[in-house]
């Protein structure tokens, strides 16, 4: 870019006046959430909002983990992301490579179908698989949750992938095959350890996606023992409807995981991102 | 040599087999279920009875389903519009190298890591009648006439609950467009800015058409993302007061799984997906194309 403008200097004091307050407004719902959560009901329900709490407790943290069931909503979501995400990204690196590296009949119909799969309205698929996950004996178990991640995840990895992995020249895959290595083995040995980079991008992006998802938990599980975190918390809200200190706490309990992310892994979070918007 | 070129030539269907069977099985298979489903009466329970055209014609007669409709499109509108200009704006300040910009980008970029439960659950806290933060704050200075019930109230439910998806989303298109502005020719700025060309002029006419194929991009998302709206919209309202925020994807869900409509609740789901196809192939023709480039 070319060198930042000759603004007067009165202009730019300005604009990031502005700039700052406007990121400050932005942050609210942040500090409200954490104020909110170190405040005790009674006194915001005595006193409003705002003034000056009274006293600092981190009760309602306490509330959200045990009785507000926290505790078990949150290792459900691991058990259910972690699978998926490791599944998926699996089968959409053989996909990916065939996609990538192969001219056959169907190449671009399949890439179509995974790319056009990515937009799709989820309404359109919920009320089949409802009744496949019912069919196939795994309704309201953690395995309807991850075969329906997995699967609708396919597309965007695939897609990504397959760009990714175009990008490895032509000429490192024939010379393993001329040293008669076989094709699985050029999938596993030269390909896969090309696109680590990528992968790190790819499995950030889905672990929020589906960490974060809260339809299909409402469709395929029933058992409240069984619920991933965000089905928890619209469980929590109405468990405590009035109580928004412990609706609140339970909401920054849940975010812990993807705020880690966001905190360790933002670079690859935001490489994923723009890769897939811009091949 | 046959026999290896025949397994030359299976090779890409092997290593596809597995990824396009899963996928076809719990994607593309269901997307047709539900078309059948759409044709038909089901309680759930009972076998599907055929019903012909009969859903859509009721459908077209149901004033929720208009509701909904036009509560899309008020959400299409407004979740481009806003997060584009605001997006584009914070992308172009904070290009340049400010003092403190990596601050700036991490706070309007952090909402995207939270889940849409979680800003649905903050938010209907900010927006709480009696003790949340915005009458709090509108009582305070003396504005209480503007003071409402944000998610109660028919005339302004929408919108509150739009401004949430537009606070996620912001930070998120001006990361495309950050992304953009690095692919940005300098030499052409240059050149213009030689020319004689102010900043509103380069931005105008130098820097935005190159940034055209992003802002396509951003334009789709925002798009299908607007159509498959339902979290906010269920944990923050389900639809509510009087179907008043209801959009086509929480009624199709409430038909569906709550009222055990389900072949009415397929109709929903395959207009909706009619909708979203016409950008869906927008889309892939424009993937399509530049493919045959490159």
């Amino acid at each position: 870019m070319a060198k930042k403008s000759q603004l007067p200097f009165a202009v730019k004091a300005l604009l990031y006046t502005l700039l700052v307050i406007t990121t400050l407004v932005w942050l609210v719902p942040v500090f409200v959430a954490v104020i909110t959560s170190l405040r005790t009901n009674d006194d915001i329900l005595l006193r409003g909002f705002l003034v000056f709490p009274e006293k600092i407790s981190i009760q309602s943290f306490a509330d959200a983990w045990k009785r507000g069931g926290l505790h078990n909503y949150l290792p459900n979501s691991f058990i259910i992301t972690m699978p998926s995400l490791v599944l998926t990204l699996f089968l959409s690196s053989l996909g990916a490579y065939a996609l990538a590296h192969f001219r056959f009949r169907g190449r671009s119909f399949f890439y179509f179908l995974f790319v056009g799969g990515t937009m799709l309205p989820f309404q359109i698929l919920l009320i089949p698989v409802f009744r496949l996950s019912d069919a196939l004996g795994i309704y309201d178990t953690y395995f309807a949750l991850i075969a329906i991640h997995t699967a609708f995840q396919l597309g965007f990895c695939t897609f990504v992938l397959r760009n990714y992995m175009m990008t490895v020249p032509i000429q490192i895959l024939e010379a393993a095959r001329i040293d008669g290595c076989t094709e699985i083995g050029i999938w596993w040995k030269i390909m896969m350890p090309l696109t680590i980079p990528s992968f790190a991008a790819i499995a950030t992006l889905e672990f929020t996606w589906i960490f974060n998802d809260y339809l299909w938990p409402l469709i395929l599980i029933r058992t409240a023992e069984k619920m991933p975190v965000t089905s928890g918390l619209a469980i929590l809200q109405g468990q405590y409807v009035q109580d928004w200190t412990v609706i609140i706490s339970g909401a920054l309990i849940a975010t812990i995981p993807t705020l880690a992310v966001f905190i360790f892994l933002q670079r690859y979070f935001i490489e994923g991102l723009t890769l897939g918007s811009n091949k | 040599m046959t026999k290896n070129r025949l397994r030359y030539g299976l090779t890409p269907y092997l290593f596809l087999g597995l990824p396009v069977l899963i996928y076809l099985v719990w994607v593309i298979g269901p997307m047709l279920y539900s078309f059948y489903l759409a044709f038909t009466s089901w309680d759930g329970f009972s076998p599907p009875q055929f019903v012909g055209l009969k859903n859509f014609t009721r459908l077209f007669h149901d004033r929720v389903f208009y509701i909904s409709l036009s509560n899309n499109i008020e959400w299409i509108v407004l979740f481009m519009t806003v997060p584009i200009v605001l997006g584009l704006t914070l992308a172009m300040i904070l290009n340049g190298n400010i003092p403190g910009e990596k601050f700036f980008k991490s706070s309007f970029f952090m909402p995207m890591v939270l889940s849409l439960v979680v800003c649905g659950l903050v938010w209907s806290w900010l927006y709480n009648p009696a003790f949340g933060l915005i009458n709090s704050l509108l009582r305070s200075i003396g504005l209480d006439r503007f003071a409402r019930g944000w998610l109660s109230d028919p005339d302004v439910v929408m919108e509150s609950v739009i401004t949430v998806a537009i606070w996620r989303q912001v930070g998120y298109v001006m990361i495309l467009y950050l992304a953009g502005l690095q692919s940005v020719d300098p030499d052409l700025v240059n050149a213009s800015e030689v020319d004689g060309a102010n900043a509103v002029q380069r931005f105008f006419h130098v820097i935005l058409p190159q940034l055209a194929p992003i802002t396509v991009i951003v334009i789709v998302i925002s798009i299908v993302d607007s159509l498959r709206a339902f979290d906010l919209v269920s944990v923050m309202t389900r639809g509510g007061p009087f179907n008043s925020s209801s959009v086509l994807a929480n009624y199709m869900y409430i038909q569906a799984f709550n009222n055990y409509r389900m072949g009415y609740g397929a109709a929903i789901s395959v207009i909706l997906f009619i909708i979203s196809l016409v950008f869906i192939l927008f889309y892939l023709n424009r993937i399509a194309k530049e493919e045959g480039n490159g």
